[in-house]
């Protein structure tokens, strides 16, 4: 099939940036996203242009690296992946796609379609941990039985690969799915239970320093994300919150 | 230089805590002033990181990605192994170790495997008190399955992405020293070559890679933790940015590089399906738990599937040759990754792949589904269930234990696996091969580590699944930071190290000449077009199976290509600012040199062992007539490879191997 894009361009994060057009021809229905972008980038290397800048690593959904913006939705229009995952066969001979990084005060751009998630780190730095240090007399693995439901559920937070397609997506940045996750992880863990309360004030104290929106419960970062971060999580850091400040 | 690897006296089962007994210890006063660096922040190098940074070690962490969180150990699926017999099936710490042995086709060291048996149990324990979610039976204890090449279930996982969740725990870890200032992370750098001072590992040189920076870094011990060179091959399952810059540049100065040819060809892998391919996804050895591996036994069958004209559902069971089953009855499909991956080029190269690139094979959940589907039937009390309600309930648990893989699946090639079966091939995935190491994990370079996937040490000729992620964090929780200790001990007065001497400045400058010359060639190819065909000659030539004209072959062209590439290869941008294509061209460089090493060292090993196949090496008669034929009476060492320029030049020295605790024998899986 034959594409028009039209991407941000943008040299550094001091520089303006612009949409460009941009032509490619002869794409597979079978190639990903990102090779299609390949494709681009191998035709503007040949003709002397410089390639278009994007994150990308794994290439299999998980590292959490891609971050597209693409035709107003985060990670394009399939439901479920990430950008690296999404298919060329979701698209149609003639289409016109419009990409862009992610959108957010907390992600400004470092180039093209590369942001600085860093807000992300430091958020996770604030708490997203126990404490425990490395030692070869943990007490044993079994020796706390957790119940598989509990387990499951920890898991399912877990999931979150830290892409920032939630931030991306909500009308006001918020970084409260990200965020609800790993809280709801250790807040289903008896081992998360020590540090729950200092964990929660300080990554959500944090979250509000980044500069990163509030929820308002409009849910469309739960139907864009790619891991399926249910919206529970932020309901669940609500009352670890609210505990916690009452606990003081 | 004679090869000393280290290893401790005393029986087997001693060394390692006699070792601790007995080595040097640096006060915890004097810690704050020793500087350690680490290179790369996956399972190995963020567990390293870390706990160098508790013990109270200043650490300076570097990663390519935005954060360390996104270290290629994050896309481990299936589990990791630890000898915690809780399954009470007869595993202990010996028998991981044997079948650890074992599995490598007896090419590893046996101290260190017998180590990373002993701490694997640990290993558990300390991810759950990190909050690692792995899978819980429904009495809330941690469940555990079974992976290639062994008899016991000792694998524990969180669903099909268990290396994400240790990844994160080990992330946790590091970002708890983060905010107390003990590890300093550099997130998007890129270390581009090691600076020995008077003989010791003493800093790096790394680019920023958003302004382009040279930056100098001084520390008392430098730390590699830079994973495995499986893009050597171009398409393999390793990320896009996966490199073995860190680890070819420690080589280039003075570190041996061992066993290069050991290369693990996982057996499930999608099946590559153009030349735009830029990688090649995993579909985890878990599934070998469940799924079944077959082609068609006639051709008609394979050419009808191949036109579209019947389905593979179509073919009754007789019609089936379930060819690992047949071949190696007593393991079945759960057959070590380098024995399953042959097979299934067997069968290919015998004409029998079922799709248009005759490149694939199935893995089937049919029976799997018709099985849990009766359980689960009958613990229902559903009596006479239907087979539409056997599938509804079998689907469920399938869908449960690998339903992320599915889904994977199914948005990469459009078919949905639960209804036809998936189609697999072999492809490039972990190199056990690597960066030699002592007992210590020192390289030949003093004072420079090489910890996971990065060094040679644990897995001989091929690796057992689930033991990546044990091996990565066993070096980075429980070993390094002891043996390093026993190094910096003599450096408690060194006092900083001054990033003005002349090694750090000759260093800088070759970094920055290098940069230059790329950006200002101005040749006429990008950077893939080498890598792709270099990629080729690994594949075709230095790939599953290899022989001596091939292997010749592929030195001169690898040795061809490289000529080119410094002639003719186009790199867009400038050297001061974010530039991906530049990033590519000094990995690809790196590639080139290290492909020919590789070949050469795969020419030497005239031998079939693990995944090294030379097909001048194979039983000729008797019961494992058509395996690999391994020569332990002239092969059994490590190769480890000096630089002395170009890589057709690399000497040889070798590590003989002596196998005191398992009897050497021809692995059976039969």
């Amino acid at each position: 099939m034959n594409l028009t894009l039209k991407i941000w361009r943008q040299k550094d994060s001091n520089a303006k940036g612009q949409m460009v057009d941009y032509k490619v021809t002869d794409i597979s229905e079978h190639m990903s996203f990102l090779e299609m972008m390949d494709v681009l980038n191998e035709q503007l290397v040949n003709t002397g242009e410089e390639p278009v800048a994007f994150d990308h690593d794994c290439r299999e959904g998980i590292c959490g690296m891609c971050s597209l913006y693409i035709n107003g939705e985060a990670h394009g229009p399939d439901r479920g992946v990430t950008t690296c995952q999404l298919h060329m066969r979701m698209f149609k001979d003639g289409d016109t796609i419009t990409i862009e990084p992610w959108r957010a005060a907390a992600f400004p751009v470092i180039k093209d379609l590369v942001v600085d998630r860093t807000s992300f780190e430091r958020i996770q730095q604030a708490g997203g941990y126990i404490s425990v240090n490395t030692s070869g007399n943990t007490q044993d693995a079994n020796a706390i039985p957790i119940s598989k439901h509990a387990a499951d559920e920890a898991m399912d937070a877990a999931t979150c690969i830290g892409c920032g397609a939630c931030v991306a997506t909500c009308k006001n940045s918020s970084a409260m799915l990200f965020v609800g996750a790993k809280v709801s992880q250790y807040a289903l863990l008896p081992q998360g239970q020590v540090e729950a309360t200092d964990r929660v004030m300080n990554m959500v104290k944090q979250m509000d320093l980044e500069g990163f929106g509030n929820c308002t419960n409009t849910g469309a970062c739960e139907i864009e994300c790619p891991k399926g971060i249910s919206l529970e999580n932020i309901a669940r850091m609500n009352r670890e919150f609210l505990k916690a400040t009452i606990k003081g | 230089m004679a090869l000393d690897s280290k290893v401790p006296k005393g029986p087997i089962k001693d060394k390692w805590t006699d070792y601790k007994n007995k080595i040097n210890l640096v006060n915890p006063a004097n810690k704050r002033h020793i500087d350690v660096i680490v290179v790369g922040t996956g399972l190995a190098g963020g567990s390293a990181a870390a706990t160098l940074a508790e013990l109270g070690y200043n650490v300076k962490a570097f990663a390519y990605q935005d954060s360390p969180r996104r270290a290629h150990s994050i896309a481990a699926q299936g589990g990791i192994n630890a000898a915690k017999n809780y399954q009470g099936d007869g595993d202990s710490t010996y028998r991981l170790f044997y079948d650890t042995v074992k599995g490598g086709d007896y090419r590893s060291r046996e101290a260190n495997v017998y180590r990373l048996a002993e701490v694997s149990a640990n290993i558990i324990d300390q991810c759950v008190a990190q909050g690692v979610p792995f899978a819980r039976d429904y009495g809330g204890l941690l469940d555990n399955r079974s992976f290639g090449g062994v008899l016991v279930s000792r694998t524990f996982y969180a669903k099909g992405q268990t290396g994400q969740q240790l990844l994160l725990g080990a992330y946790s870890a590091m970002n708890r020293q983060i905010a107390r200032g003990k590890i300093e992370m550099f997130n998007r750098h890129e270390m581009l070559d090691v600076v020995v001072v008077d003989g010791k590992a003493r800093g790096i040189i790394a680019r920023n890679l958003i302004t382009g920076e040279i930056e100098r870094h001084s520390a008392h011990a430098v730390v590699i933790a830079s994973g495995g060179y499986g893009n050597v091959y171009f398409l393999s399952t390793n990320a896009m940015g996966s490199n073995a810059t860190a680890a070819w540049k420690i080589h280039k100065k003075g570190a041996y590089f061992a066993n290069p040819c050991f290369t693990q060809i996982h057996p499930t892998c999608i099946p590559r399906s153009g030349d735009y391919q830029s990688k090649l996804t995993l579909m985890s050895e878990s599934l070998r738990n469940d799924g079944r591996i077959w082609v068609p036994k006639n051709m008609e069958d394979v050419m009808a599937i191949r036109e579209g004209r019947k389905k593979p559902t179509d073919l009754s069971e007789d019609e089936r040759d379930y060819y690992l089953e047949r071949r190696y009855p007593a393991f079945g499909n759960l057959v070590p990754r380098d024995v399953a991956s042959r097979a299934a080029k067997e069968r290919c190269d015998a004409g029998y792949g079922v799709n248009a690139t005759g490149e694939a094979v199935y893995l089937d959940f049919a029976s799997a589904i018709e099985r849990y589907g009766k359980e689960q039937a009958k613990i229902h009390n559903i009596d006479n269930p239907t087979e539409a309600k056997i599938y509804e309930l079998g689907k469920g648990i399938v869908e449960a234990k690998y339903g992320n893989l599915f889904q994977m699946y199914e948005k990469i090639v459009d078919e949905d696996p639960y209804k036809t079966p998936m189609m697999i091939y072999p492809a490039t995935h972990y190199t056990m091969g690597g960066v030699w190491v002592d007992y210590n994990l020192m390289t030949t370079i003093p004072g420079c580590y090489c910890i996971g996937e990065a060094n040679f040490s644990d897995h001989g000729a091929n690796r057992l699944g689930a033991s990546a992620l044990m091996q990565g964090l066993a070096d980075g929780y429980f070993v390094l930071p002891y043996t390093i200790g026993d190094y910096l001990a003599d450096d408690i007065r060194t006092g900083k190290i001054p990033t003005n001497s002349k090694e750090f400045e000759e260093a800088e400058k070759a970094v920055t000449d290098r940069i230059n010359f790329f950006i200002n060639n101005n040749g006429t190819k990008s950077v893939d077009h080498f890598h792709k065909r270099l990629g080729k000659v690994m594949w075709d030539k230095v790939g599953m199976a290899r022989n001596e004209q091939g292997l010749k072959e592929a030195m001169a062209e690898i040795k061809q290509i490289r000529e080119e590439f410094w002639k003719d290869v186009k790199v867009p941008g400038n050297a001061n600012e974010m530039n991906p294509e530049l990033e590519k061209a000094g990995r690809v460089a790196d590639f080139l040199e290290l492909g020919e090493l590789f070949a050469k060292d795969a020419l030497m090993r005239e031998e079939s062992c693990g995944g090294h196949f030379r097909e001048e090496s194979v039983e000729e008669s008797g019961e494992q007539k058509g395996e690999a034929k391994r020569n332990d009476k002239d092969f059994a060492f490590v190769a480890a490879w000096e630089y002395k320029g170009e890589p057709a030049d690399a000497v040889l020295h070798k590590e003989e191997l002596e196998f005191k605790d398992i009897e050497l024998k021809q692995r059976s899986y039969k």
